[in-house]
Formats: C-alpha cells, sequence, structure tokens
C-alpha cells in the first residue's frame, strides 16, 4: 500500500517538473511555431545563474528568482537575436520545415559548451532548502518530504499564476490572440513581435525553475554530464507532445502522465528503464492518439 | 485630402498586381472599389493597412506614411483594416475579439465607452458576448468585425468584401449598418466589393480597378449610370 | 542503356563515375603511403563520417525525414559487428554486412513508425531513441554492459609487408568500404527511387497526387540510410577497437547532422566538407588554443562553440549547402546571359 502511495507521490513530483518543462515547450512553439531544443540547455543556464547568487545570496528561492529573471532575459535575447533573423530567411529549400529545429541544436551545443567552459564539468551542489527525508507515518517512511510538497506547491502556484496571466490579463489576449491568428491581432494593432518575445521570456523563465527544482528534487548535485538533464532535454519534449502540443493545460497533464507512468514502470517492472520509458511512451502516444490527450485532429502534421 | 495615394504600384513575386494607381478619399467620404476577381482590391487594402509592401508610390493618410511600418502601428494612427473571409478570432469570444481592438488604447473608460457603443449597434452582439465565434452565423461575424475595428478609434475604415457570403437580407443590414457607423463617427471609408450595385449605393464616389490599375473613377451616382460600367459589374 | 538517354547532359554515365571512384581509391592508396600515422588515422575518421554523413543526406536532404538519432543506428551497426565477430567469428567482411542488414533491419522499424510524423515530432522521437537506445546495452551482459565489447579486425595480412601499421589497415578497409558505399548510393539517388524522393521533397502532396506511395518512398529511405549508418558503424568500430554506449553519444547524432547540414544536405556532392570539417575543425582549435596558451578547458569545449555556431550560420544563411548555393548561382547566371 505504502509502495502505491510513494510511487503515486514520486510520480507527481517528477511529473510536475516536467510539466514546467512541457510549458516552456509549449509557450514557444504557441507563440513561434519552433520547437526549441535548445530549452533545457537554457534550463540549465537558468540553474547555474541560480547556483552562482547563492555564492552571495544565502536564500535559495532568491536565487530561483534570480534564476527566472535570467532564464527570461536570456530567450528574449534568443528569440530577438535568432529566431527572428531565421524565420526571415528561412523561405525554401529542403530543410526550410526543419531549419528552426537544427538552429535550436546549434544553439544547445553552444550554450552546454559555454556551461563547461564556465562552471567546468565536474558537479556543482545546490543545497536543496527543505528538509528530502519523508515524513513518517507509523512505522512507514513516505517518500514524501517537504522538499517535494513543496516543489508541488511551486508548481501548482506558477500553473495558476501562469493561466491567470494567459487567460485573465490583456497581456494574455495579445499572446493569445498574436498565437491564434498573427495576422489579424496586427490589424487589431498588437504588437504581435514584441508579444513573441514576451513568449519565450516567459518560457525562459518557466524553464528555469523546471531547472532548479529538478536539482532540489534530487541530491543537489548537477552538472552538463547529469543524467537529468539529458531526461530533461527529451521528457519536456514527450509530455507536450502527451498532451498535445496546443494548449498549456495539456501540458500540465502530459507532464503529470509522464512522471506518473514512469514512476510506476521503474518501480514495479525495472529501474534500469529509465531511459527507454519515456520513449515507448512518446511512441504509444504517437501511435494511438497523435494529435494528444488535449490536442484536435489535425494539427499533427506540423 | 485625407487619404492620398499615387502612382502605387506593388508586386506578387514577379507579378504586378497594382499598377501607378493614384486616388484620394476626403474625411467622411465613402469610396467604393469595384472590380473582378484578380482586379487588385485586396492587395489594395492589404497594402495601405502595411500588411504588404508596395514596390514604388506613396500612400499617406493625414499625412503619416502608410507604406512604411508595420501594420500594428498604423492602428495607432487610426487606419483599421477588417480583412476579407477569416476576419474574426475563432479561438476567443465575441468580447475578448472586441477587446482585442481596443488594447493599444491608453483610456480604459473611452474603450469601455466605445464596446457600449458597438453593443448598442449590433444588439446581437452583447446577447452573445461569453460565447466564441463559432455560433455566430456569417452576419454576425462580419458586424462582430466591423466592431472590432471601431474599438480600434479608427478614422479611417478599410473593408475588405463585408457582404461576402452573406443572404441578401444580411447584406442589406450590413450596407446600413456601414453607412451608419460612418455618419455616427465621420469616418473615411474605402469599400472594397464584388457587390457592386450595393456599394455603390451607399458610396459617395467609386473607383473600378481592372487588372490592377485604376479603369475609371468618378461619383457613386455618375459610376452607377455609366453604361459602361453597368455592363461589366451591375449585370445590366 | 536505356538510362542514360533520361539523363541530363550534366550528369555522368555510370561507367564514366566508376572509373572516378577506381581513379579516387588509387590516389588514396597513394595518399596513404606519403602521410604519418595520425594522419592516416584521422583518414581512417573521415571514411567513417564521410559514409555518416551520407546517411543522413539521404534521409534528410533527400526524403526530408529529419531524425536525430543516427547515432543510435550507428551503434546498432557497431554492436551487431562486434557481437558477430565475438560469438560466430564471422570474417571481417561478414561483420560489416551483418552490421549493415542489422541497422537496415532497425531502420526499417524506425522508418514504418517515423512514415507517421513529420517535423519536430519525428525529431523529438528520434532524439529520444538517440538518449535511450544506447542505454539497453548498460542492462544486458551479454552486449558488454557499460565497459562494451572488443571489436578487433585483426592485423593487417603479412603479404603488405612489415612496415604496414595498423592504422593503415584501418584506413585501407575504411576507404574501400566508403568508397564502395559512396558509389552504390549515388546509384540510387539517380535511380528512380531518387527521383521519388526528390518529388516527394518538392511537394508531398503533387507527388501523391502523381502516384507516389509516400509511406513506402519514406520507409525506404529510413532503412538504406540506417544501412549506411550501420556501416559507418561498424568503421567506427573499427577504429576505436570496442563498442560501448559512451562510443555512441547523443553528441555523435549532432555531429552527424552538423556535417550533413554543413556539406549540404540535399546533394552528395559536399560530402567530404562535412566530414573534414568534423575531423579538422577539433584539431585545428585545439592548435590554436594551446599557441594561445589557453586553459584546458577551453580547448575541450571551443570546438564545440565553434562547431555550433557553425550549424546556427549554416542553417540560416545557407540553408542547402555551399555545393547547391554554387550551383544555383551559376544556374542564374546561365539564365541571365
Amino acid at each position: 500500500m505504502f509502495q502505491l502511495i510513494n510511487t503515486l507521490l514520486i510520480g507527481i513530483t517528477s511529473g510536475a517538473i516536467y510539466a514546467l518543462m512541457a510549458l516552456s515547450i509549449v509557450l514557444v512553439w504557441r507563440s513561434t511555431r519552433v520547437i526549441n531544443f535548445a530549452q533545457a540547455g537554457q534550463a540549465l543556464t537558468s540553474t547555474f545563474i541560480g547556483f552562482q547568487t547563492l555564492k552571495y545570496v544565502d536564500s535559495f528561492w532568491i536565487a530561483l528568482l534570480v534564476a527566472m529573471i535570467g532564464g527570461a532575459i536570456i530567450s528574449a535575447l534568443i528569440e530577438i537575436s535568432l529566431m527572428r533573423v531565421l524565420l526571415k530567411h528561412s523561405s525554401s529549400g529542403a530543410i526550410a520545415g526543419v531549419a528552426p529545429i537544427i538552429a535550436t541544436l546549434g544553439l544547445l551545443e553552444v550554450i552546454q559548451a559555454v556551461i563547461t567552459l564556465i562552471w567546468g564539468g565536474a558537479d556543482s551542489i545546490i543545497t536543496p532548502p527543505l528538509s528530502n527525508t519523508g515524513f513518517t507515518i507509523g512505522t512507514n517512511t513516505l517518500v514524501f518530504s517537504p522538499m517535494k510538497l513543496a516543489i508541488i506547491g511551486i508548481v501548482a502556484a506558477l500553473l495558476i499564476l501562469l493561466s491567470l496571466i494567459v487567460q485573465k490579463t490583456s497581456i494574455g489576449l495579445s499572446l493569445r490572440a498574436a498565437a491564434f491568428s498573427p495576422e489579424l491581432a496586427r490589424l487589431a494593432g498588437v504588437r504581435v513581435d514584441a508579444v513573441r518575445t514576451m513568449g519565450w521570456a516567459l518560457s525562459g523563465a518557466t524553464g528555469a525553475v523546471a531547472g532548479l527544482l529538478l536539482v532540489a528534487n534530487g541530491n543537489g548535485s548537477f552538472s552538463t554530464a547529469s543524467i537529468e538533464f539529458s531526461l530533461l532535454l527529451i521528457s519536456g519534449f514527450i509530455a507536450a507532445v502527451i498532451g498535445g502540443l496546443e494548449s498549456l493545460l495539456g501540458a500540465v497533464i502530459g507532464g503529470l502522465a509522464l512522471g506518473i507512468i514512469t514512476a510506476f514502470v521503474l518501480m514495479y517492472i525495472s529501474d534500469s528503464l529509465f531511459f527507454i520509458a519515456p520513449f515507448v511512451i512518446l511512441l504509444l502516444v504517437l501511435f494511438i492518439r497523435p494529435q494528444g490527450i488535449l490536442g484536435k485532429k489535425g494539427g499533427r502534421r506540423a | 485630402m485625407t487619404l492620398h495615394v499615387e502612382n502605387l504600384t506593388v508586386h506578387h513575386g514577379a507579378i504586378q498586381a497594382l499598377t501607378q494607381v493614384s486616388f484620394d478619399v476626403k474625411a467622411g467620404e465613402l469610396t467604393a472599389v469595384i472590380g473582378s476577381n484578380g482586379a487588385g482590391k485586396s492587395t489594395l487594402l492589404r497594402t495601405l493597412s502595411g500588411l504588404k509592401s508596395a514596390t514604388t508610390g506613396t500612400a499617406t493618410w493625414k499625412g503619416h506614411n502608410l507604406l512604411h511600418g508595420k501594420a500594428e502601428s498604423h492602428v495607432r494612427h487610426g487606419v483599421a483594416h477588417v480583412s476579407e473571409g477569416k476576419s474574426v478570432i475563432p479561438e476567443l469570444s465575441v468580447e475578448e475579439n472586441l477587446d482585442l481592438g481596443a488594447l493599444w488604447r491608453r483610456n480604459k473608460s473611452e474603450s469601455a465607452a466605445t464596446k457600449r457603443e458597438v453593443f448598442d449597434l449590433f444588439p446581437r452582439l452583447e446577447e452573445r458576448r461569453k460565447q466564441t465565434t463559432e455560433t455566430l452565423s456569417g452576419g454576425e461575424r462580419q458586424m462582430l468585425a466591423i466592431g472590432r475595428a471601431l474599438m480600434s478609434k479608427p478614422e479611417l475604415l478599410l473593408l475588405d468584401e463585408p457582404s461576402l457570403g452573406l443572404a441578401p437580407l444580411l447584406v442589406k443590414q450590413i450596407f446600413e449598418a456601414i453607412v451608419n457607423v460612418t455618419k455616427q463617427y465621420g469616418l473615411s471609408v474605402v469599400l472594397v466589393e464584388q457587390n457592386a450595385m450595393g456599394a455603390l449605393n451607399i458610396a459617395d464616389s467609386g473607383i473600378v480597378l481592372n487588372l490592377g490599375s485604376i479603369a475609371t473613377t468618378g461619383s457613386a451616382q455618375a459610376l452607377s449610370s455609366d453604361p459602361a460600367v453597368r455592363a461589366a459589374y451591375l449585370g445590366y | 542503356m536505356r538510362k542514360s538517354s533520361k539523363k541530363h547532359s550534366t550528369q555522368l554515365s555510370n561507367k564514366v563515375r566508376l572509373l572516378i571512384f577506381i581513379v579516387l581509391g588509387f590516389l588514396i592508396y597513394l595518399l596513404s603511403n606519403n602521410v604519418d600515422e595520425l594522419r592516416v588515422y584521422q583518414g581512417a575518421q573521415v571514411a567513417f563520417y564521410v559514409v555518416g554523413i551520407a546517411s543522413i543526406i539521404l534521409l534528410t536532404g533527400y526524403s526530408g525525414q529529419v531524425s536525430l538519432g543516427q547515432g543510435a543506428l550507428l551503434g546498432v551497426g557497431g554492436y551487431a559487428a562486434a557481437l558477430s565477430h565475438l560469438n560466430w567469428k564471422l570474417p571481417i567482411p561478414l561483420t560489416f554486412a551483418v552490421a549493415i542488414l542489422a541497422a537496415a533491419g532497425a531502420g526499417a522499424l524506425l522508418g514504418i513508425a517515423a512514415a507517421r510524423l513529420s517535423g519536430p515530432y519525428l525529431a523529438g522521437a528520434t532524439l529520444a531513441l538517440a538518449v535511450g537506445l544506447p542505454s539497453i546495452a548498460n542492462q544486458f551482459t551479454a552486449l558488454g554492459g557499460e565497459q562494451g565489447l572488443f571489436f578487433d579486425v585483426g592485423f593487417p595480412p603479412e603479404s603488405l609487408g612489415e612496415e604496414f601499421t595498423q592504422y593503415k589497415w584501418f584506413f585501407w578497409i575504411a576507404s574501400l568500404a566508403t568508397l564502395i558505399a559512396i558509389f552504390w548510393l549515388q546509384n540510387v539517388m539517380r535511380s528512380r527511387y531518387g527521383r521519388t524522393w526528390k518529388a516527394i521533397r518538392g511537394s508531398e502532396v503533387a507527388a501523391e497526387l502523381a502516384g507516389v506511395n509516400i509511406a513506402r518512398a519514406k520507409v525506404l529511405a529510413f532503412t538504406l540510410s540506417a544501412g549506411l549508418a550501420g556501416l559507418a558503424g561498424a568503421l567506427l568500430a573499427m577504429t576505436i577497437g570496442t563498442v560501448s554506449p559512451s562510443a555512441f553519444p547523443l553528441a555523435l547524432s549532432f555531429s552527424l547532422l552538423t556535417g550533413a547540414v554543413l556539406s549540404g544536405v540535399t546533394t552528395l556532392g559536399g560530402v567530404m566538407i562535412g566530414a573534414v570539417t568534423l575531423v579538422a575543425l577539433p584539431e585545428i582549435v585545439g592548435t590554436i588554443v594551446n599557441r594561445a596558451g589557453a586553459s584546458e578547458a577551453v580547448a575541450t569545449n571551443l570546438p564545440h562553440i565553434v562547431m555550433g555556431t557553425l550549424l546556427i550560420l549554416t542553417v540560416v544563411f545557407v540553408p542547402n549547402g555551399p555545393v547547391e548555393q554554387m550551383r544555383s548561382r551559376r544556374v542564374k547566371k546561365e539564365k541571365s546571359l
């Protein structure tokens, strides 16, 4: 019984983090129709920014905030410099459709190399702000710990904040309009280019939180070579696809689904399937319901 | 002259869509632009609103250069373009479509007042304010598009085939609405229409476009009595 | 021949091409006798990169499918060669054949799955494969676990003399395999299969209307491309002497894609550009860094930064590659004359 609850809790916690990554991917996809593979690299950079902040300030939460701002700025800069140039130049040719993808891959490589250059390839440590020792009920120790509770709480709060912004504010309206019909939005006076940059900035901030929470969820050590970050790279994308790529809610559902299913697979089947499980889940989704859980039919051919 | 267009030439790739088009629209004047399909009518509007770039020529609205800058900047100078066909955003609600037009405006109470005026003009929109546009009929969608344009406090209204696909009764209503709106706000209007008769009926002046160049201009009355125009576009 | 009457005047007939390849082979033979060990080893590296990049040109440039998992297919080939050599004691040419077939089989399966995906979805799925597949080897001791397996092609035959080094032997084997593979690939690309892929690349809708079975063509491209990747994997295994998960990391897939983009992904003509860049760049950068006296960290990371930047610049400004760019410029000049 307790194993079931434990597995579920582990799944929800990692699922929450995947949901954040998926969110940042969907935010960029919705605003510029590009899958930003460099997103995980950006999240890692933001994590290092947080790490650097912790050298001057003792609070994890301040570091989180600084990382979010840093992530947003980096993302916005990338959009302004790289993406706009790309969209202007890419018109024809065999790889026109995938040129942005390849560009983001190149960017990922550059980011990883720059990080290793600045901070080195060995493990860096960020001490999680809360304890990761599980609560005890009777003689059983749950995996659930104050840290995990905090992670779920933070993600939930972020999600509520994000939906409020997107659904209820003028900025959110511009974001949605620019994503649905950029031309009509322009005719209504919306500064579509600035709005796109904002979409990227939001994505960068979300990615930063995902990166830091990922580290806090583990034992606090991380580096460019960490397995966790390789996983972050693909799990964000897979979660986004599972959810349907079209909606923020879908990203959340996709993330949670991926987290929970993977946790159960690892616990009950074999824990060496760490890397293969997400891939298999992705394949299953693409075969059974290609538009994802919340996606609309016919929107699959990007 | 508030809208001044001189020797406007626009290309679609290698094809010349508009050739040396020149005309003026006075303040408060409703100009109809008629012509067959492919004559360049939509291209004209898209160039004036900033969606398409011109090759050569000039176009200014109250001195502001329309050929330079992005479409969204022209909105801030009073230009509103209701495009042909898909003119509302289906994923947003009726009210959100309207609010979109007023987003750039600083004065929120003035925007609220405009919204009130739009709802008074088009009561059916108020009934359906929270619904998505999928529940709207073709006529209601056109009204919403015009309403959205009004929300951006326009002085120059560019309308691209507002009667397209509407039943005759609705066509009459839309044209009446256009007349009301033009008078109420003192707008200058460029009305592109396939429905040449309906357009000339409500217009002050008219332009006939043929294969990208101006074939004839004149007052709406003169054009509708012109035998050549009648034969080609009015069907009799 | 019936085929040659359909060709443009700019294309060479098969006999002429065969002759060119034989001459190339001879030149390579001469070259290998006159350069030092390091260059010969690098030559072998260039060879398997050529095959690997060619496989991506076939897959991405010709049939328009972006795969980020080519490295995994190289792994399949490498492991197949090593396993067949260790367990069945097959002679080397047969191990290569096994590598090609195994990878092609995997490619066929992947291709069937991939035919339903496009653009970013395919890219993401293959990315997941690139990360996931090598880790499978960690799980099974039969696959050697993390240390991997040995793949020893043996010493050069005594008939070549005592001076003939191991690396030169690698180079010869790799070059021969590469020449044969590229010649074969060129044939395929000039055949009706190649024309079919080009038609799909131009416009999928038009091709379908013309009666092309798109899914079948795509799966075929995937299979053939995977076979080539398998060969490249076997060659790679030969040059490093082992197969292990760390020999086929995600970075390999990225490198191959980079090389393909630098070469010009739509045509086979520039394939050497990418392969040579992949091998030469780290060394050039390393030399510059050492001369400048910068740290070890810079030496390891600067090549990646340069590669990544090159990739971005190429894909933005020269998306079809330098060779295609020059060709279209020549065509434009001819048209304006």
